[in-house]
């Protein structure tokens, strides 16, 4: 038989439906793999196994009582640090929340409980979610199980979400949580050679998730395959009166209408995306990907997306001010760390606390957030950011009269070495360029495997659909997903 | 535009961040980076357009206003509140004294 670690989500669900195994064995074989793996990967922050196995067990008594199993049962995920769990400790990856532990469960989290699934440990992630490659955590690099052929060195899982990435791809979580503000589901998906969805914004509910960019940030599966995001979405998503931004509107059921029949579906190819100098690779997987939908039916329309070059510099506004905004709660008062110094005024406590548990990108976005929101440049950066937002959304409303889905690949390059570009912020920040404008028009985007590079690392191929249409680009995935066969996975060395 | 260290003292004083001179002088060319690259939005002409508001039309919603709307904060949940404090006091949150 497989090892119950290789199942995927689906088949895990339907073997502990059909009692082939129970979800207590499949509890066990991941806590054993994540036991196993997390020493050299550190994709997690804490582990908690006993959650495992109560979920399981759980399952286990509900099906022995035959009653109704939920559309998650059994299946053990990790979840990202970002969101909130009750009685577990919930970090961000910044010093400054370390020790916090919440009396309260996210929205999110609580809906996968509630569907069945069993927590496998907290997954680490870039410092509140800031950062391309999982450098900026407090908590230590992740590392990525894939490494190039012939070559050891250390490479990135991608950013924000790394440890996710990271875990999935290593087949120690059956799934796992994102969140995404610029991309940080979908880069670190294409690092890793596992697939990511972020729904439109709205669609999740962001309670309890740490606030990093609020207008943004919007939380989805990362999986193994298409079908997973779909049946882990439906799980996820749906209206939530305590998120003010939460979209009211049934949730589709994804997985059931999943198809990669794509007669009649016209796809996009920006012209603008692409950039001088593009990656060979990263050009040809693209060209792949367009002869794959195809192959699947669909017409390919050349678009144009005016603003493109824009979006970057847009978010490098918008997401810093939205950002100084939600972490000024991190005073030393309420939670989380506080810093006094001897004879310290309150003001001292909170610039001392402050100093000593954000890291050193969080200090910076901060800092550029409170300069752009500044009496006398506000208007300057931070209205003609929101200006230009406005145009960037336009030009995908625009196309979207066009066509009903957009292909891109995900990131510019495959995964780079620990290291190679924590020095330049602006290198860095270069890596989400053709994330970035779909997070600022707040359409739903996935990140699918295309396919393995010159130097066997994976790379994604991305696709954004208009508002709502979750459908449109996860049929588009699948269609990806079933022509380009990815099967490659990273070797074992742990 | 450019910043200075005497700005970035002052955006990290409005921050409530301290920093040391050193980090004031390593922050100085990071910040004027980033701003210099991002002030190329100002040539994107912008005429008659309106700033974001929201990017998924939405209305918002007001609960109802009654105590304990929410039975997490909604009152008589002052332990739950100050667990995680780092220095609770008499059911309070403790800070250095602010008045004389």
């Amino acid at each position: 038989m497989t090892e119950l670690t290789d199942l995927s989500l689906a088949a895990i669900r339907d073997g502990v439906a059909a009692g082939d195994f129970t979800a207590t064995e499949v509890a066990g074989a991941f806590n054993a793999a994540v036991a196993e793996a997390n020493p050299a990967l550190n994709a997690f922050i804490v582990t908690t196994p006993d959650h495992a196995l109560a979920a399981a067990a759980r399952v286990d008594a509900a099906r022995a009582a035959g009653q109704p199993l939920g559309p998650l049962a059994g299946v053990p995920i990790g979840m990202k640090d970002l969101f909130a769990t009750r009685g577990v400790q919930t970090t961000a990856a910044s010093h400054i929340l370390e020790g916090f532990v919440p009396p309260y469960e996210s929205t999110v989290s609580q809906r996968l409980w509630d569907a069945g699934a069993g927590m496998l440990g907290k997954l680490n992630l870039d410092q509140f979610a800031m950062g391309s490659s999982n450098e900026t955590s407090a908590f230590g690099n992740v590392i990525s199980p894939w490494r190039a052929t012939g070559d050891t060195a250390q490479r990135a899982p991608g950013g924000s979400s790394g440890g996710s990435s990271a875990a999935v791809a290593a087949r120690i979580v059956a799934a796992a949580t994102g969140t995404d503000t610029g991309g940080s589901i979908r880069q670190p998906a294409a690092f890793t050679g596992i697939t990511g969805i972020k729904p439109t914004y709205g669609r999740c509910s962001r309670w309890g998730i740490v606030a990093f960019a609020s207008s943004l940030d919007q939380a989805g599966p990362m999986a193994r395959d298409v079908t997973d995001c779909a049946i882990m979405l439906e799980a996820m998503a749906g209206f939530d009166p305590k998120d003010s931004t939460s979209l009211d509107l049934p949730v589709p059921a994804w997985s059931a209408a999943l198809s990669d029949n794509l007669a009649g579906v016209r796809v996009g190819i920006p012209r603008e995306y692409r950039l001088d100098g593009m990656d060979a690779d990263v050009a040809a997987s693209w060209e792949a990907g367009i002869a794959w939908l195809k192959d699947a039916g669909a017409s390919v329309v050349d678009i144009s997306l005016p603003h493109t070059k824009y979006a970057l510099p847009t978010y490098y506004i918008i997401a810093p001010a939205e950002a100084s905004s939600n972490l000024a709660r991190y005073d030393g008062v309420r939670y989380g760390l506080r810093d006094l110094p001897d004879g310290a005024s309150l003001q001292d406590m909170y610039a001392a606390t402050r100093a000593a548990g954000f890291g050193a990108e969080v200090k910076r976005r901060i800092l550029i957030g409170t300069y752009v929101l500044s009496a006398g440049f506000y208007d300057a950066y931070y209205t003609q950011a929101q200006k230009v937002r406005t145009l960037i959304a336009r030009d995908f409303e625009q196309a979207f009269a066009q066509v009903d889905v957009i292909l891109t690949p995900t990131a510019p390059t495959s995964a780079f070495v620990l290291g190679e570009k924590s020095a330049d912020p602006l290198e860095m920040y270069l890596n989400d360029v053709f994330s970035v404008p779909a997070s600022l028009a707040g359409l739903p985007a996935m990140s699918v495997p295309a396919g393995l590079d010159r130097h066997g690392l994976p790379l994604g191929l991305h696709l954004i659909g208009r508002p709502f249409d979750e459908q449109g680009v996860l049929n588009a995935g699948l269609a990806i997903e079933r022509r380009a066969g990815f099967a490659a996975r990273p070797d074992k060395w742990w | 535009m450019s910043v200075a260290p005497a700005d970035v003292a002052k955006i990290a004083s409005l921050a409530r961040i301290r920093l040391s001179d050193q980090e004031v002088a390593a922050m100085v060319p990071e910040l004027n980076g980033i701003l210099a690259w991002v002030e190329q939005l100002g040539e994107v002409d912008v005429t008659g357009v309106a700033p974001m508001t929201a990017v998924i039309p939405n209305s918002l919603r007001l609960r109802d206003d009654v105590v304990g709307a929410d039975p997490l904060t909604g009152g008589n949940v002052r332990d739950a509140v100050l667990a995680n404090a780092p220095a609770a006091e008499h059911g309070f949150f403790g800070v250095p004294k602010v008045i004389e």
